[in-house]
C-alpha cells in the first residue's frame, strides 16, 4: 500500500535543530560574539547594512552570526526586521563635503585642497597571506597623524563645476519627494533619483559586473574616478516641535564620483558628465561599481544610443535586488509536481502521436504512451 | 502635509475601539460590497463620527485612508477635517480631482462623476472611490449586472440626482477607467464598481 | 490570540494592511488588472509565497479558518511553513477541509470541491504579468493591457499549433478575464481553468517580488484562449487516482520503488475524503488496510 509522505512540520522543525547546530559548530570552539563581528569583519557588516539598508552594525553583525557568515541570507534577515520598524521621520539631506574623511582619493588631480589622503586601504597591499594573522597576536598600533584633516574639503565635482567644465547637479523641477522603493513598487521609467535607490540596496556583484561591462564596451563610458572619499558625516533631523536642524548621530559613508566624457549637444556645450555611487560604510567596490551604472543608465536622458545590457534601465533595475534574486531562483526547490506533471503529460502525448512509438522507444514500466484518456 | 499645531484631542470624538480587529472587520465587508455589487452589507460596532458623516463612511474612511490617501469632503467641517486628521493622518484637498477618496453627503449637489480621478490608461487603479452618503436602500430600483452578480440584481438607492444612472453609464463606458462606489447610509453599505452596469427601468407601475 | 510578541497581528502593520486592503479594492473593481502595490519584505522569501502571504495577512480576522495547500496538498513543506507563519503571527484556526476553511492560500491548485460565495481563494503568483516570457518589459506589457492588445499571445498560441499541432500550454494558461484583461492565472494546471469562471468564491491573486495584486471577483466570465478550430480542452487521465478511484479529480503521478507507476489526487483533502467515504482505488484495497 502506497503512504503519502507527510510530517512536514516536524522535518521543518528538526530543520531548525540541525541548522542552530552547524551554525554553532564545534561546541568546543569559542563562540563568537557580537562584537568581535563588528570589529574584526566590518566590511562584511557594512555590506550587510548597505544592501539591508539598515544602519544598524549591531543587528549587521546579529545577522551575520544568524546566516553563518552568509551574506545575501544576512541582509534578507536585516532586510525582513527593517520591515516592521516605524518611521519617526526623515533626515535632512546629509552633506558629504562635512564629511570627516578618513579616506579620499582623486584619479584626476595630483593635489587638490583638502589633499588626497590614503587611509586604511587594502589597494596597495601585496596580497600575501598573513601567516601571523592564523595565530592570535597583539593588536596593531595605528601610525600617528601628525596634522588633522580640515574639517571640510570640496568635492572635485564642485571644483570642476566653478568652471562650468562639468554638468550642474539640480534637482528636478519643484523639488519632488523621492519615491521610496521600500514602500512603493517601482515603476518605469524610473528617474535617476528613484535609479540611485534601487543601486544603493542592488547586489555588489551585479553592479560590479555591469559597471565591468560598461569599461570593456558595453555602453560609451569613459569614466575617470574624479574622487572617492570615506569617512564619517553627521544625520541631522528637524524635529516639528524644534523647526530646526539637531545631529542624531553620524554614519560611515563613502562616495564615489565618476567623472566621463560627453560629447555635447546643439543645447550643451561639451562637458563632463556624472556617474554617483555611495554606500553605508566602507564600500569602495561597491560604490565604485553603482557610479558606473549610474552613469551607463543615463544614456537616455543624454540622448546616447542605448545599445548595452548596463544601459537598459528597466533590465538592470529589476534584477538589481539579491533578496529577490536569490528567492526566486531558490524557489525552484520547491515542489513543482503540478506543473512538472503537465509538461510530462504533454510530452508524452506529443512523443506519441509523432513517432508512434518507434522501435528505439523504451517504454516506461506501467505508463502507456498516452497517460492522457482524451481531450473534453 | 501635517499641520504642526497641536490638535485638542480632548473634543474629539473617539475612532475604531479596536483599531486592529475593527478596521479588519470594516474592510472584508467593504471587499464583499465590491465583489458583491448592488447588494447591501450591514456594519456593526462602529464610532459616531464628526455630523454630517453617517457612521459607515466613518468607519471606511477610518479603515481605508491615510497620510497617503488625499481625501475629498464635500461639505468640509472642522470637526471632521480634525477626526480624520488625528485617527487617519489624513490630508484634506480642495480639489475633488486630486481625492483618492471622496466623501459626497449631498448627493443633488454632487459634482460629475467625471470631476473625480479616474485613473490613466496603463494604471487605472489610480482612480477615486466615491462614498456617496443616500437616504436609504430598498428593494425597488435599477437592475444592476457584471462581475460579482449571477445574473442579474436590483437594489433602490434612494436620494440620488435624477440623471445619477445616465452619468454611471458614461463612467462604465470609459471602463476599465472610471471611478468606483460605496454608496453608505446609516450603517450600510453597497458596492458598485465601475465594471458594473446599471438598466434603470422605472420601478412597478411606471411606465 | 496574537501569538508573537513584538509583531502586530498577522505580522503586516497597519499601514501596509491599508495599502494593501486599497490594493485589492481596486483589484476587484478592475477584474484582472495588475494593481501595483508596495510590496514588503516578508521573513520568508521571495517566490516561496510572500504574495499570497501578504494578501492573506490582509485580509483575515480572528474568525476566519485558514487551509493552505501547495500543489493540491496540505501537508507540503511550503504548505506547512506558511500555516505555521499564521499560527504564530495570528494564532488563528486553521483546516486541512475545503468545505470548513473561509480562507484558502494556494500554490499552483484550486481545490477539488467546488468552493461557495462565503470562500476566498487566494493564489500566491511568481510571475504576474501573462506576456512576460514574450515581451518582458513591463513598459511595454503596460500599453499592451491598456489597448488590450493581445495578439502577442495569440500568435504564440497560433505558432503552438502550427509547430505541434495543438496549443503546448499546460499549465499557466491565459485567460481573458470579464472579456477585457488577460491574466496569468498562477502556475494552476489548466484542468483548474475551468473553476475559474463563474466561481462562486472570490480570488485573490498576490505576486510578492513583481509587486502586484489582482483579483476575479465572483461570478466573473474568465475563458481561457483558444482558436475556434482548436478550442480549449484540459487533460484526463486514463485511469481512476489509485487511492479513492476518483475519476475527476487532477492526478499526480507517483514513481514506486519497483519502477512502476502510480497516478493519485493531487488534492490530498478531496482523496482523503473520498477513501473514508469507503471508495478504494487499486492500490488502497480494503485488504490491503487490513494486512
Amino acid at each position: 500500500m502506497y503512504v503519502a509522505v507527510k510530517g512536514g512540520e516536524s522535518a521543518i522543525l528538526n530543520s531548525y535543530e540541525l541548522l542552530a547546530a552547524e551554525r554553532r559548530g564545534d561546541p568546543d570552539v569559542p563562540e563568537l560574539t557580537l562584537a568581535q563581528i563588528r570589529q574584526q569583519m566590518r566590511l562584511a557588516v557594512d555590506r550587510v547594512m548597505g544592501e539591508g539598508s539598515l544602519y544598524d552594525e549591531d543587528l549587521a553583525a546579529l545577522a551575520l552570526k544568524q546566516a553563518a557568515g552568509d551574506q545575501v541570507e544576512a541582509i534578507f534577515l536585516l532586510r525582513a526586521y527593517r520591515t516592521t520598524l516605524p518611521r519617526f521621520g526623515y533626515s535632512v539631506p546629509i552633506d558629504t563635503a562635512r564629511m570627516a574623511l578618513r579616506r579620499r582619493i582623486s584619479a584626476t588631480f595630483k593635489d587638490l585642497p583638502g589633499g588626497q589622503v590614503l587611509g586604511p586601504t587594502y589597494d596597495y597591499t601585496q596580497r600575501l597571506l598573513d601567516f601571523s594573522l592564523a595565530d592570535t597576536a597583539d593588536a596593531p598600533t595605528p601610525p600617528r597623524v601628525d596634522e588633522p584633516l580640515p574639517a571640510t574639503s570640496p568635492r572635485v565635482t564642485d571644483l570642476l563645476g566653478e568652471e562650468g567644465m562639468i554638468e550642474a547637479e539640480r534637482p528636478a523641477a519643484g523639488d519632488p519627494a523621492p519615491t521610496d522603493l521600500s514602500r512603493e513598487p517601482l515603476r518605469f521609467p524610473a528617474n535617476r533619483a528613484t535609479r540611485l535607490q534601487n543601486l544603493a540596496r542592488g547586489d555588489e556583484g551585479y553592479l560590479l559586473a555591469l559597471g565591468y561591462s560598461t569599461q570593456r564596451g558595453y555602453a560609451n563610458s569613459h569614466p575617470f574616478a574624479g574622487e572617492i572619499r570615506m569617512g564619517e558625516v553627521p544625520l541631522e533631523i528637524i524635529p516639528e516641535e524644534l523647526g530646526f536642524a539637531i545631529t542624531i548621530g553620524q554614519i560611515t559613508l563613502t562616495e564615489c564620483q565618476m567623472i566621463n566624457q560627453f560629447a555635447g549637444s546643439s543645447d550643451v556645450p561639451p562637458q563632463f558628465t556624472r556617474g554617483y555611487g555611495l554606500a553605508f560604510g566602507e564600500s569602495e567596490r561597491k560604490s565604485m561599481g553603482m557610479a558606473l551604472v549610474d552613469r551607463a543608465l543615463r544614456a537616455q536622458e543624454l540622448g546616447e544610443e542605448i545599445t548595452s545590457p548596463a544601459q537598459q534601465a528597466e533590465f538592470v533595475l529589476s534584477h538589481t535586488d539579491n533578496v529577490e534574486a536569490s528567492g526566486f531562483v531558490q524557489h525552484l526547490k520547491l515542489p513543482h509536481y503540478v506543473d512538472f506533471q503537465s509538461e510530462l503529460e504533454l510530452l508524452r502525448k506529443m512523443r506519441a502521436s509523432s513517432a508512434k512509438v518507434g522501435a528505439g522507444d523504451t517504454a516506461i514500466p506501467g505508463v502507456q504512451p498516452s497517460a492522457e484518456r482524451e481531450e473534453a | 502635509m501635517n499641520d504642526p499645531r497641536p490638535l485638542p484631542t480632548s473634543a474629539l470624538l473617539p475612532g475604531l475601539n479596536d483599531p486592529v480587529h475593527d478596521s479588519q472587520r470594516v474592510f472584508r465587508i467593504v471587499l464583499s460590497a465590491l465583489s458583491n455589487p448592488a447588494s447591501l452589507h450591514a456594519l456593526a460596532d462602529l464610532p459616531v463620527p464628526p455630523a454630517p458623516m453617517h457612521a459607515a463612511a466613518g468607519a471606511v474612511l477610518l479603515t481605508l485612508s491615510d497620510y497617503e490617501t488625499p481625501v475629498w469632503l464635500q461639505s468640509p467641517t472642522e470637526a471632521s477635517a480634525a477626526w480624520l486628521r488625528f485617527h487617519c493622518g489624513t490630508p484634506l484637498v480642495t480639489k475633488a480631482k486630486e481625492a483618492q477618496f471622496a466623501l459626497i453627503d449631498q448627493p443633488l449637489a454632487m459634482p460629475p462623476l467625471s470631476g473625480f480621478a479616474q485613473g490613466l490608461a496603463e494604471y487605472p487603479d489610480r482612480s477615486a472611490t466615491l462614498i456617496v452618503q443616500v437616504r436609504g436602500f430598498s428593494s425597488e430600483g435599477p437592475l444592476f449586472s457584471g462581475p460579482g452578480i449571477n445574473g442579474q440584481r436590483r437594489i433602490g438607492i434612494d436620494g440620488l440626482p435624477g440623471d445619477f444612472w445616465q452619468s454611471w453609464q458614461n463612467n462604465r463606458a470609459i471602463a476599465p477607467l472610471g471611478v468606483d462606489i460605496l454608496f453608505v447610509s446609516g450603517t450600510s453599505v453597497v458596492g458598485l464598481p465601475r465594471s458594473i452596469d446599471v438598466q434603470n427601468k422605472p420601478a412597478r407601475g411606471g411606465v | 490570540m496574537n501569538a508573537l510578541p513584538g509583531y502586530n497581528f498577522a505580522y503586516l502593520d497597519e499601514q501596509t494592511k491599508r495599502m494593501i486592503r486599497r490594493a485589492l479594492l481596486k483589484a476587484v473593481a478592475i477584474p484582472g488588472y495588475q494593481v501595483p502595490f508596495g510590496s514588503r519584505e516578508m521573513p520568508l522569501p521571495y517566490g516561496w509565497g510572500t504574495g499570497g502571504i501578504q494578501v492573506t495577512a490582509s485580509i483575515l480576522g480572528q474568525e476566519d479558518v485558514l487551509k493552505v495547500i501547495d500543489q493540491g496538498s496540505d501537508d507540503t513543506t511550503n504548505a506547512v511553513n506558511i500555516r505555521r507563519f499564521f499560527n504564530r503571527t495570528a494564532g488563528m484556526a486553521t483546516t486541512d477541509r475545503t468545505e470548513e476553511a473561509s480562507i484558502i492560500q494556494t500554490r499552483h491548485r484550486i481545490p477539488e470541491k467546488p468552493l461557495n460565495e462565503n470562500q476566498i481563494l487566494v493564489f500566491q503568483v511568481p510571475l504576474p504579468e501573462p506576456m512576460t516570457r514574450l515581451e518582458p518589459r513591463e513598459a511595454v506589457t503596460r500599453k499592451l493591457h491598456a489597448l488590450a492588445d493581445y495578439g502577442l499571445m495569440h500568435v504564440k498560441l497560433y505558432e503552438d499549433i502550427a509547430r505541434y499541432g495543438h496549443i503546448a500550454t499546460t499549465y499557466d494558461y491565459p485567460v481573458l478575464v470579464n472579456g477585457r484583461y488577460l491574466m496569468a492565472p498562477s502556475p494552476i494546471p489548466k484542468f483548474d481553468n475551468p473553476k475559474l469562471h463563474m466561481s462562486p468564491a472570490l480570488q485573490l491573486f498576490g505576486a510578492g517580488r513583481e509587486k502586484r495584486v489582482y483579483a476575479i471577483p465572483p461570478w466573473t466570465r474568465v475563458e481561457s484562449l483558444d482558436f475556434e478550430d482548436h478550442p480549449f480542452s484540459i487533460q484526463r487521465w486514463q485511469q481512476p487516482c489509485a487511492l479513492c478511484d476518483a475519476e475527476d479529480s487532477f492526478l499526480d503521478e507517483v514513481v514506486l520503488d519497483g519502477g512502476g507507476r502510480m497516478f493519485v489526487c493531487s488534492d490530498s483533502d478531496y482523496c482523503q475524503t473520498r477513501q473514508a467515504a469507503g471508495h478504494t482505488g487499486s492500490e488502497n484495497t480494503p485488504t490491503e488496510v487490513s494486512a
